[in-house]
């Protein structure tokens, strides 16, 4: 059912935890439709210098989760922002189709902790 | 690594018994048992032994037994040749909030068609509402379907009450007794009910194997027409082998039931016991003392089920879920909604339906294992202090 790519990811998550003084946080989801991710970034010089998250779902919202902070840490925010849910399907070998949900998950997620780091420092 | 396998709702090891029995059937006597020569005649005597012997299991006689394909085509034929059968009389059908798919949706499939159809709810344990159905009855109606035991949660449902209140506007009642055979005594005379569903696969048989129980005198329109095959009630060539794995399953259950039933109900009581110990915010769900026997079934907060069955597969222990990602169709259980539980929380339901085969050691093995898969699984959630931001999310929209 599940590629390996995601088998891999969902049994030994990178990046698993919260960042106390994150520059963004980005929340996605629903705990009642069964998944929910906290995104917590670092932003230095535009850049994603850290990030980590915390999700509530199964095995695939777990993978998507693991494998977008790898493919964002270090890149700009613009390189960050054009992320589409296909680059995430790809890195991952797919997902059953009833799952591809969770990707646009991630990607919603990611786009909401950018905003809400712009927002942050658009108050400042 | 070590397997336990307590997805026994789901389906069972065959028993090897079962399978010797069933062999010959496959290749040595393999005619159609209408067929009049020595070979036909062979398997059409092994159909009628295994026809005596799930009559003996249930107390019923053998001409009160139809075999089926299975679970799913017993309860659909039960639904639909009951309520034709009876639709002169009226056309109100009753079953409970927490049937099997293959009753709620025969069920649904019959309002389309101009039935009326009342779903009886159920309290947090899962059992019926008993005063609600009395309310619900009147002179049209015709059908009561009310499973004896829930496959999900394992609460053991009031069917002599049921068929008591029936009785009072002559309604005819089916329970579904897929989840119950093998792990409690199921005898009709003592239900008192018209109809009853049983499936092989559920007590150590074979997939491919049900029956459906009617009572002699009350009527129903086949669901297959076909050839005479079982009286002309539901056509089709027989599955020999299938149906004598059937016949032999039955033949075990009578035969051990009493050892097989203490036997899961040590087991899964010391289950429950130690998991409760051990996992903090996790709770039984269904009837605490009117549960089968070998059935443990929990809510696990903070965590979903997918994720937690799968975390468990990875060391060998094989549970399933209600969780709205476990399903295909992605809806959260319908038993547990009924029950009251919120969907965030249904989200980490899981289930332990232990065998005969389990022992022991098995039980140490998942008490030693559970806990750190939730612990682990914690780790990675949002709420692992608890949940947070509820007020934030509405209902779940479709994906």
């Amino acid at each position: 059912m599940y590629s390996q790519k995601v088998m891999e990811h969902f049994m030994n998550p990178k990046n698993v935890g919260e960042i106390p003084d994150a520059d963004g946080i980005g929340i996605e989801g629903n705990p009642v439709c069964g998944d929910m991710m906290y995104l917590f970034i670092k932003v230095k010089d535009d850049r994603i210098e850290d990030i980590k998250f915390k999700t509530f779902g199964c095995a695939a919202a777990i993978a998507v989760s693991s494998i977008l902070t790898e493919m964002v840490k270090g890149k700009s925010l613009q390189e960050a922002l054009s992320l589409t849910k296909e680059d995430i399907l790809r890195e991952i070998g797919g997902l059953p189709s009833q799952k591809v949900h969770c990707s646009v998950l991630g990607i919603e997620a990611l786009r909401k902790a950018i905003d809400d780091f712009k927002a942050k420092k658009g108050a400042k | 690594m070590r397997e336990v396998y307590l997805d026994n709702m789901a389906t069972t090891l065959l028993d090897e018994r079962v399978l010797e029995k069933m062999w010959p059937y496959f290749r040595e006597n393999f005619a159609n048992a209408l067929s009049p020569y020595p070979m036909g005649v062979k398997a059409r005597e092994a159909v009628e032994l295994a026809r005596e012997e799930v009559a003996k299991l249930i107390g019923a006689s053998p001409s009160e037994l139809i075999f089926t394909s299975g679970g799913t085509e017993a309860n659909n034929f039960a639904l639909r040749g009951l309520a034709y059968a009876n639709r002169k009389k009226g056309n109100h059908i009753i079953v409970s909030a927490v049937e099997h798919h293959s009753i709620t949706n025969p069920a649904r499939a019959l309002e389309k068609e101009g039935f009326e159809v009342t779903f009886v709810p159920v309290d947090r344990y899962g059992v019926i509402d008993l005063n609600f159905l009395e309310r619900a009855l009147r002179e049209e109606t015709i059908l009561i379907s009310i499973q004896l035991a829930n496959p999900e949660v394992g609460t053991i449902q009031p069917i002599e009450e049921v068929v008591k209140l029936a009785s009072k506007v002559g309604a005819v009642v089916h329970t579904d007794c897929v989840a119950a055979i093998g792990r409690m005594e199921v005898k009709v005379d003592k239900l008192g009910v018209h109809s009853l569903s049983l499936s092989a696969h559920i007590f150590y048989g074979p997939k491919g194997a049900g029956a459906l129980y009617v009572k002699r005198g009350v009527r129903i329109q086949p669901l297959i027409y076909g050839g005479i095959q079982e009286g002309g009630r539901r056509g089709g060539t027989e599955n020999v082998p299938a149906i004598v794995g059937l016949g032999e399953a039955a033949r075990l259950v009578r035969e051990n039931l009493p050892q097989w039933k203490s036997h899961l109900s040590d087991l899964s009581m010391k289950l429950i016991k130690n998991l409760q110990e051990k996992v903090e915010h996790l709770h039984l769900t269904g009837h605490p003392e009117k549960r089968l026997p070998g059935h443990a079934s929990f809510i696990v907060e903070f965590i979903e089920g997918e994720a937690l069955l799968l975390m468990l597969a990875h060391r060998g222990i094989y549970v399933s879920s209600g969780s709205t990602c476990t399903s295909k169709a992605l809806k959260a259980s319908p038993v547990l909604s009924a029950m009251g539980y919120p969907a965030h929380l249904i989200q980490g339901s899981i289930l332990m339906a232990l065998s005969k085969y389990n022992n022991e050691e098995d039980i140490d093995y998942v008490v030693s294992e559970f806990p750190q898969v939730v612990s682990r699984l914690r780790e990675l959630s949002p709420f692992k202090e608890g949940w947070k931001d509820m007020d934030k999310w509405g209902a779940c929209a479709p994906h």
